[in-house]
């Protein structure tokens, strides 16, 4: 019986104007990123209520990235910055509490930069493999295997 | 000081100038006083209390009374204050119909029945030292130590956590219609006797939900009944968000010179 390797869960919250974008643009140019990452798509990273990355987490999650458009890019003008705000006070709470982190993180990536999409899921699943698996967040009673 | 108390808004009751009275009730064991509403100089003279229990920040209760119509005498200790005003500012009160009284305030007390002693609420012991506050020093203790420490701290005291939604209730700050803690399909709803992540979430969404208007009154602490310091969580979102973003910062405005959650945090982005 071989030893199965730990591979994590990670969520990708996308913005559809850029990231989500940028992903596709990944794919197009042959370019790999982790299978690992499971992409959601959101209209804009300040869609993303704090309770979608505590869920994310409840729910098994290992990593939860946020990736948005650059500031000053936002399609909506002014989201992004919302979203920075939020997310600084919501992993500062989380360090706060003694949850890891590494596990959560925010990335702006816009639509031409497939490559850095790339990299930072490569980076990104990195981090998280090395951390193991979320247990400091997780709920029994609703993780998916 | 109670007596003239009473003086005061019977005469303001009399002449007219107000229909009702928020204040404090005296209880059935002297130092289980409670929020009430006096119509009466009567009902006055034989219930108001205003003593070293009288804890309770009395302007949650002006957002159920304002929407009933007449005018109110409100009594404010000068650290109930700062919630008066947000509630104002948000306009989930109407200040034309508030008459604020303002009262003098030695520190107020809870009654601890299994030590038989009364404690000073924390709030209080820090209220006259501004600089030297117990409250950011134990929150700078909990940052000194390591992520793994910290978890367990907080596990042994949210792992207390009964889930009354005491400190909901109690919060001034949040004063929603409706509630996501009160939504079965939310899956935060209840309790978990599984493990104790639903507590840890829990207490996550309610400092986040107050995060950048939570005016620091301690009411989370002070209604605890498992004497949980929830006030830290709160204190340490209004730390950071001082850091990062001045004095008044708030989560409803930005900045376009905002610092990365990476900068602030460490960790994350590469840039």
């Amino acid at each position: 019986m071989s030893v199965t390797e730990f591979r994590p869960k990670i969520v990708a919250f996308c913005c559809n104007w850029c990231s989500y974008a940028g992903a596709d643009l990944a794919g197009t140019n042959r370019l790999g990123y982790p299978a690992e990452v499971r992409i959601i798509r959101v209209p804009c990273s300040c869609r993303v209520n704090p309770l979608f990355i505590l869920r994310a987490f409840q729910r098994g999650a290992d990593g939860v990235i946020l990736c948005g458009c650059h500031p000053g890019d936002c399609h909506y003008s002014t989201g992004n910055y919302y979203a920075r705000r939020r997310m600084t006070a919501l992993f500062s709470l989380l360090d706060y509490l003694g949850i890891e982190k590494e596990r959560a993180r925010v990335e702006w990536i816009s639509a031409a930069e497939g490559a850095k999409f790339a990299a930072t899921m490569d980076d990104f699943v990195k981090t998280v493999t090395a951390l193991g698996e979320n247990r400091r967040l997780e709920d029994l009673r609703c993780k998916t295997k | 000081m109670q007596n003239e108390m009473i003086a005061n808004v019977s005469a303001l009751l009399a002449d007219g100038k107000v229909d009702r009275v928020l204040g404090w009730k005296r209880g059935e064991l002297g130092w289980d006083v409670s929020p009430a509403v006096f119509h009466t100089p009567r009902e006055l003279q034989q219930e108001f209390v205003y003593d070293r229990y009288c804890g309770a920040n009395l302007s949650k209760y002006l957002v159920a009374e304002c929407r009933k119509g007449g005018r109110l005498a409100i009594f404010l200790k000068p650290c109930d204050r700062p919630a008066f005003e947000l509630l104002v500012k948000e306009h989930r009160i109407s200040r034309e119909m508030c008459h604020v009284l303002e009262v003098p305030c030695s520190g107020s007390y809870s009654y601890d029945p299994e030590a038989e002693e009364d404690r000073l609420d924390i709030r209080c012991a820090a209220c006259e030292h501004a600089d030297a506050h117990p409250l950011h020093k134990q929150v700078e203790d909990i940052e000194a130590m390591t992520p793994a420490e910290r978890f367990a701290f907080w596990q042994g005291e949210l792992s207390r956590c009964i889930r009354c939604n005491a400190c909901r209730n109690a919060c001034p700050a949040c004063t929603c219609e409706s509630c996501v803690f009160d939504n079965p399909a939310s899956g935060v709803a209840q309790k978990a006797a599984t493990n104790s992540f639903e507590e840890n979430l829990f207490h996550i969404i309610r400092a986040f939900h107050v995060a950048g208007r939570c005016v620091d009154c301690g009411e989370c602490s002070r209604v605890c009944p498992q004497h949980i310091p929830l006030h830290l969580l709160n204190r340490k979102l209004i730390k950071e968000l001082r850091n990062a973003y001045g004095e008044d910062a708030s989560l409803t405005a930005f900045c376009e010179t905002d610092p990365e959650p990476s900068d602030v945090i460490g960790g994350g982005n590469r840039a």
